[in-house]
C-alpha cells in the first residue's frame, strides 16, 4: 500500500446467502483522482460502495480508509469518508439548514466550526438560496445536492457518490456532474454510475465490474488510447478494386459494406487519411465522405461485459486486448 | 453525539401531528379521571375524617391516577415508539448513520434519551394534576415520589421494548402492534399465579415476579423495593443491548 493511497481495497469478498455478490476485489484509489466504477445493474457496484461506506460488513478482506481498518477503528475511519448512497439518506420533514447542522454534528464536527462547515458545504451546492426550505418539498436536482452537501460537510478525505445522477433531467445531470468535478478538486471521489459519458466527462480512472469481478481498472488517458479510431469508413461515386484499396500506404485490410462504401483498416499510428484522399483524386473515385470510427465506451463496456466467458475468466488486464479487438 | 441524535428525534415527534395528538389525548383522558376521583374523594371526606390512619388525598386520588396512566401509556408508546428505527429503514435514512463516525451504541441510546425526554414531558404534564392539588391540601410526598419513580422506570421499560421492536421492522405497525402484545403479555402474565389459588407452583411465582404489573404495584403503595428498581433496570438494559445488537447484526447479513 503506498502512502498516497486513500481508499485500499484488498480481496473484498460478500456473499448474500449462495449469491456471491462481490468476488475478490482488489484496488486503490489515490489522492485527489476520481476513479469511475462503472458496470450494469446488479453487478455489485452498490454492495462495494456500502462495504467501502461502512453500511455492510464484507464476509471476507478488508477495506482501509487512509491507511486506517474501517471494520476495527470505524470512528476514526468514517471520520474521512463522506458518503451518497443510491437513494439520499435525507429526513424529509425537516429544512435544508436542519438538515445539515444535523450531519455536521453527527460528523463530530465542533460548534465553533460548524456554520462555516455548513455555509460552504451549501455554497459549493449551490444551496444557499433554498436553506429555509423543507426538503421534502425540493425537486429531486435539489435534493440530490442536499445529498452531496451532506457527504462534503465534514470535508472528508474520500467521498463516495453512488449513482448520483439517476433519475435527474440533462439540466440537472450537467450540474451534478459540474459539481463532482467541483468535489474532487479537494476530495478523493469514487463514483458508481452506469451511465458511461459521465465516466468520460468526470473521471480519472475507470474500472468495470462485471458479476461481482473487477474486469478492467484503466486510467482515462489509457482508455482514451485504446479508443482511438483504428478505422474509417469512405463512401466513393466510383467503388475501386479491394485490391487498389489495400495497395495505399498504411491500409492494412479493406473490406466493401455497401455499395460504394468501404471499411478501412489502418494501424493507429499511421493514419492513411492524406493518402486515400490523394489517391480518390488522382483515379477519381469520387469521394464524398471520409469518417473516422471511433469506439466509444460503450462499445468497450459492452464487449467486457456481455462476453460470457470473460466474466468467468482471469479479471484485469487481460480484458483491455480484447475490448479494442472489437 | 447522542444528545445530537435524541434532539432530532424529539425535534421530529413534535413536527408530526401524531406527538400532539397523544400529548392532548393522554391529557384529557387522565384529566376526566382525576376530576372523578377528586369528586370521589370529596364525597367520602366526611367519613374519612371519623377514621383514625384513613387513607389521605394521595393514596386516593394521586395514587390511582398514576395506577390508570400507567394502563393508559401501554396502549400509547408503542406509538411513539413505532417509529424510532423502522421509519429510518424505510426511508433508507439508516445509512447516514452507519456512515457517521458514530457507534452502534450511540445511535440506540440517543433514540432512546430522544423518546425518553418526549415521555418525561408527558409525565410532568400527568404529575401537574396531583401537585394542583396543593393549592388546598398536602401531599404525601413520599408516596407520590415512589409512585411517580414507578411510572417512570414504567415508562422506559416501554420505551426500550419499543426501540427494540422498532429495530427489527421496517413497518411502523408492525412495530407497534408487537410492542403493545409483548407489553400486555408481560402486564398480565401474572394471572397465571393468580387463577392457581394460594398454594401456586414454583412456576406460577416466577410468572408473578416476571409481570409489570407486580413491581409497579409495590411502587405504587409507596414501597421502595431495589428488587422492583432493579427489574425494570434490567428490563431497559437487555432490550436496549438487542437493540445495538440487532443494529450491528443489520451490516452483516442483507
Amino acid at each position: 500500500m503506498s502512502m498516497d493511497s486513500l481508499i485500499t481495497v484488498e480481496n473484498l469478498y460478500r456473499y448474500y446467502g449462495e449469491l456471491c455478490a462481490v468476488h475478490d476485489l482488489c484496488f486503490e484509489v489515490r489522492r485527489g483522482e476520481v476513479l469511475g466504477f462503472l458496470g450494469p445493474n446488479g453487478a455489485g457496484k452498490s454492495t462495494t460502495m456500502r462495504m467501502i461506506g461502512g453500511n455492510l460488513a464484507p464476509s471476507a478482506g478488508r477495506v482501509l480508509i487512509n491507511g486506517i481498518d474501517i471494520l476495527d477503528q470505524p470512528m476514526l475511519a468514517k471520520a474521512e469518508l463522506g458518503y451518497l448512497p443510491e437513494t439520499p439518506p435525507l429526513y424529509r420533514d425537516l429544512t435544508v439548514d436542519e438538515y445539515l447542522v444535523y450531519c455536521a454534528r453527527i460528523n463530530r464536527i465542533p460548534r465553533a466550526q460548524q456554520r462555516a462547515a455548513i455555509d460552504s458545504a451549501k455554497e459549493r451546492c449551490g444551496l444557499t438560496e433554498v436553506g429555509r426550505r423543507l426538503i421534502a418539498n425540493l425537486s429531486k436536482g435539489y435534493q440530490q445536492r442536499v445529498g452531496i452537501a451532506q457527504a462534503i460537510i465534514h470535508s472528508p478525505l474520500v467521498v463516495l457518490l453512488d449513482e448520483p445522477t439517476v433519475g435527474l433531467d440533462p439540466i440537472q445531470i450537467r450540474e451534478i456532474r459540474s459539481l463532482i468535478r467541483d468535489v474532487a478538486n479537494e476530495h478523493s471521489v469514487v463514483l458508481s454510475t452506469h451511465i458511461l459519458p459521465e465516466v468520460q466527462s468526470v473521471c480519472d480512472r475507470v474500472q468495470i465490474i462485471n458479476r461481482g469481478r473487477l474486469v478492467l481498472n484503466e486510467s482515462i488517458e489509457q482508455m482514451r488510447e485504446k479508443l482511438q479510431a483504428t478505422t474509417l469508413l469512405v463512401a466513393l461515386r466510383v467503388m475501386p478494386s479491394i485490391g487498389e484499396l489495400e495497395s495505399i500506404e498504411g491500409v492494412q485490410g479493406a473490406e466493401v459494406i455497401d455499395d460504394g462504401r468501404a471499411r478501412i483498416r489502418f494501424d493507429a499510428c499511421d493514419d492513411p487519411s492524406d493518402m486515400i484522399v490523394e489517391q480518390a483524386v488522382v483515379n477519381g473515385w469520387g469521394l464524398h465522405e471520409l469518417t473516422p470510427e471511433r469506439m466509444t465506451l460503450e462499445q468497450v463496456f459492452v464487449d467486457i461485459t456481455s462476453s460470457d466467458a470473460h466474466a468467468q475468466g482471469e479479471p484485469g488486464n487481460a480484458v483491455g486486448s480484447e475490448g479494442e479487438a472489437a | 453525539m447522542i444528545f445530537a441524535i435524541a434532539g432530532r428525534e424529539l425535534r421530529g415527534l413534535f413536527l408530526s401531528p401524531l406527538a400532539w395528538s397523544i400529548l392532548a389525548v393522554v391529557q384529557l383522558i387522565l384529566a376526566y379521571m382525576f376530576l372523578a376521583q377528586v369528586d370521589f374523594f370529596v364525597q367520602l371526606q366526611p367519613r374519612l375524617l371519623t377514621i383514625p390512619g384513613a387513607p389521605g388525598i394521595t393514596e386516593i386520588v394521586a395514587v390511582p391516577l398514576l395506577g390508570n396512566a400507567a394502563m393508559i401509556l401501554l396502549l400509547v408508546v408503542p406509538l411513539i415508539t413505532m417509529r424510532l428505527i423502522s421509519d429510518e429503514r424505510r426511508n433508507q435514512t439508516l445509512p447516514l448513520l452507519f456512515a457517521a463516525p458514530i457507534s452502534m451504541s450511540a445511535i440506540v441510546l440517543g433514540k432512546f434519551v430522544g423518546v425518553m425526554t418526549f415521555l418525561l414531558i408527558m409525565l410532568l404534564m400527568i404529575l401537574l394534576m396531583p401537585l394542583s392539588l396543593l393549592l388546598g391540601s398536602s401531599l404525601d410526598f413520599g408516596v407520590l415520589a415512589a409512585a411517580t419513580l414507578g411510572l417512570f422506570l414504567l415508562l422506559a421499560s416501554f420505551a426500550a421494548l419499543g426501540l427494540f421492536m422498532s429495530s427489527l421492522t421496517a413497518q411502523p405497525t408492525i412495530a407497534a402492534v408487537s410492542t403493545f402484545g409483548v407489553l400486555l403479555l408481560l402486564w398480565i402474565v401474572d394471572w397465571a399465579g393468580n387463577n392457581a389459588g394460594t398454594d401456586a407452583g414454583q412456576g406460577s411465582n416466577v410468572l408473578a415476579y416476571l409481570s409489570m404489573l407486580r413491581h409497579y404495584e409495590a411502587l405504587l403503595k409507596g414501597v421502595f423495593n431495589s428488587a422492583d428498581v432493579i427489574y425494570y433496570l434490567l428490563f431497559i438494559t437487555v432490550f436496549l443491548v438487542l437493540s445495538i445488537r440487532r443494529l450491528d447484526a443489520e451490516r452483516m447479513q442483507n
